[in-house]
């Protein structure tokens, strides 16, 4: 992969090399040449990669003395928190980690869309990424079951009766899921199966999604195609693996913070009452996370028609790549894209907000209104906008912006004041 | 370094706007200083011995407290009961155990080791006992309603003659702070209800406060050492986090560009 053939200086290296080229990997895993230009929005790759391994590393312990059991789960977390050596903690890294993954793969995931990172040559590595974000939302959801609270039953309950909405053998299908008619002990089994087998598959998944990256390289904020390895690349280590770890810092201060201070802020208070098929919560609402989704799916009046539109809104990202018909990647010289970018940030931050809220009223008539501007932007404004909209010239290189010509973008104006 | 703020700046707004949907059920409830709250917050300890007498003359007839044990009355960071009047608490108590050698169940007082005695065998029990409603178990309560301690405080203060209007059957009270408006408890603290052995003055408030303070230690036993470790890690943070920053800048500046 690398462009110079790496040999070990050490005989036994060699050796060892030439049976299973490990060595080279981490050469070319050092050397891999990174455009220099870099911002800090590209740092949360790293970010999600500490996410993941925190996940499990936490989840991992907190499996030695959790209980999936229906009459026994309230109590075994309840077990960790007060008897276990810091179970406490690690469950609160484990339970607040959830929130900051999601945080940072929703920053990603926009810092994509701005960047325009899903175009040519990168969809494969985009696609990737979607089905990972859906595993991650699976996994989630079946995690937040786990301590079997209030919230966590008639979570469980309200999403998987979304597949009865499925014709003919949408019944037969949520029983399956279930093990039984209802929520019940085979169903927190088998969600714990699932939720501890999940995040192998999406660390698997991410090895895939870099092994994609390494191939075109990085995007980077100008968008355009870097020759590599050249004076508009530095190699991964140390340039990139300082910044990495410096953006990481902060984000773990930020981390700490909930952990330590709040950490139950971003949960249910209903979730430390014991589940309890007899008594309905006032109001059932997911993890902020899935807000957007959940206003979607409410937001339609018919529940299959709701539960499509719902999957829609995601799927449709995996689209992206052929529905966006412009040429050009980065945003910074797209100056109507850059525009409806802003106004999808909203559209969703909107979305997020009245899924929170009951579905009524002014809420519902919010919820459908931004439902209905979330699938616009996609099918409609995109794909027009490939053709119609006047872009600003690209620069030739990162390093060398046109001449006479006065690009918005801020790297490039970095670059003539230094040159 | 702009858009380091940028991103801080961006994430402090998104978390806030979630922590303010999750806020969202929150009516204005009565507000007291709780030493608990804050980075260095620790708890009083006075006032968590205070507590347990309340929770135990008043609110353990009702409800119970089943994943709190009596090892944890003298642990640090609690009560902080000594080891002996830990043991003379629990030897209050009476639980069944068995079967001896003999098959036979029996009867022992309770030691460190057992959870809080239940006043009910079981929910049916209590629902029995109650007019129907079940009290509920108070380990983890104060984490359980949206409001926490300020909704459990506003609670217990919150009892009113119920307005003109609204008829309450029998058994039922009227309370400002209580979804619906409507509970079955009946008003649970008057001034001197218990008698406090430091000589604070029993008042309503400072029961209520008392016995919140002590919930929120059952709910959150660990919260000192979580307060403690996590002023340690986060200063920690920040200064590797300048450390790595100075690293940076020094290895960026062996090429010509802007980090």
């Amino acid at each position: 992969m690398s462009d110079h053939e790496y040999v070990p200086k050490s005989k036994f290296g060699k050796w060892f090399n030439d049976r299973l080229p490990l060595l080279t990997l981490a050469s070319h895993l050092a050397d891999y040449p990174t455009p220099k230009n870099l911002n800090y929005w590209w740092t949360f790759g790293g970010i999600l990669t500490f996410c993941l391994i925190t996940q499990i590393v936490t989840g991992l312990t907190l499996a030695m003395h959790y209980i999936a059991h229906a009459d026994l789960a309230f109590e075994s977390v309840e077990h960790i928190m007060r008897d276990v050596n810091y179970g406490w903690l690690i469950r609160y890294i484990h339970s607040n980690g959830a929130s900051m993954f999601f945080l940072a793969v929703y920053i990603h995931i926009f810092r994509s869309l701005f960047y325009g990172s899903y175009k040519s040559p990168r969809e494969i590595i985009w696609i990737i990424g979607i089905i990972i974000y859906l595993l991650m939302m699976a996994a989630a959801f079946m995690g937040y079951v786990l301590p079997w609270g209030q919230m966590s039953f008639w979570g469980a309950t309200v999403i998987t009766n979304l597949f009865s909405a499925i014709p003919l053998v949408g019944v037969g299908i949520v029983e399956w899921l279930w093990g039984g008619y209802s929520v019940d002990n085979p169903t927190l089994t088998r969600f714990f199966t699932l939720h501890y087998l999940i995040p192998f598959l999406i660390l698997g998944l991410v090895v895939l999604h870099i092994w994609a990256l390494h191939i075109p390289g990085n995007n980077n904020p100008v968008g355009i195609d870097v020759k590599k390895p050249s004076k508009d690349t530095v190699p991964f280590h140390p340039y990139i693996v300082i910044k990495d770890a410096f953006a990481l810092l902060m984000f773990m201060i930020i981390f700490a913070f909930f952990v330590f201070y709040s950490p139950n802020i971003l949960g249910h208070a209903d979730n430390y009452i014991e589940a309890n098929p007899m008594v309905t919560p006032a109001h059932i609402v997911p993890e902020w996370y899935l807000l957007p989704f959940y206003a979607i799916l409410r937001s339609v009046p018919d529940k299959l028609m709701g539960v499509i539109a719902m999957l829609s809104a995601i799927l449709i990202l995996a689209a992206l790549p052929w529905l966006d018909t412009s040429k050009i990647r980065s945003a910074v010289f797209r100056p109507l894209y850059k525009q409806f970018y802003w106004i999808l940030v909203v559209d969703v931050l909107i979305l997020g907000y009245v899924g929170a809220m009951p579905a009524e009223g002014l809420y519902l008539l919010i919820a459908r209104v931004a439902t209905a501007y979330y699938f616009i932007h996609f099918l409609i404004i995109l794909p027009v906008l490939g053709s119609k909209e006047k872009t600003i010239p690209l620069p030739l290189s990162i390093t060398e912006p046109v001449l006479g010509g006065a690009p918005m973008a801020s790297a490039v104006k970095k670059k003539e004041s230094l040159n | 370094m702009k858009n380091i703020f940028k991103i801080t700046y961006l994430i402090i707004f998104l978390l806030a706007g979630i922590s303010q949907i999750n806020a969202e059920e929150k009516v204005d409830l009565l507000k007291t200083d709780w030493s608990f709250k804050g980075l260095f917050g620790k708890f009083d300890r006075g006032s968590l011995q205070r507590g347990y007498q309340v929770y135990t003359e008043v609110c353990a007839g009702c409800h119970s407290m089943k994943y709190v044990s009596y090892r944890n009355l003298s642990e640090p960071g609690g009560p902080e009961f000594s080891e002996e009047q830990a043991k003379a608490i629990a030897a209050n108590f009476e639980v069944t155990d068995g079967p001896n050698s003999d098959g036979e169940m029996f009867i022992r007082p309770a030691k460190l080791s057992d959870k809080f005695v239940k006043p009910f065998e079981n929910v049916k029990a209590a629902q029995a006992a109650n007019g129907g409603a079940y009290p509920p178990d108070m380990s983890v309560l104060a984490k359980a309603r949206s409001g926490g301690v300020d909704y459990i405080y506003s609670l217990l203060l919150g009892y009113e003659d119920a307005p003109s209007g609204v008829t309450l059957d029998d058994g039922v009270y009227y309370n400002k702070y209580m979804y619906g408006n409507k509970i079955k408890m009946s008003q649970p603290l008057m001034d001197d209800a218990v008698e406090y052995s430091d000589g604070t003055k029993a008042t309503e408030e400072q029961m209520a406060k008392d016995v919140t303070t002590f919930l929120m230690w059952a709910a959150e036993p660990h919260l000192e050492s979580r307060h403690k470790m996590g002023f340690k890690a986060i200063l920690y943070l920040i200064l590797l986090t300048i450390l790595v920053y100075f690293s940076m800048k020094k290895i960026w500046s062996r090429i010509e560009s802007e980090v």
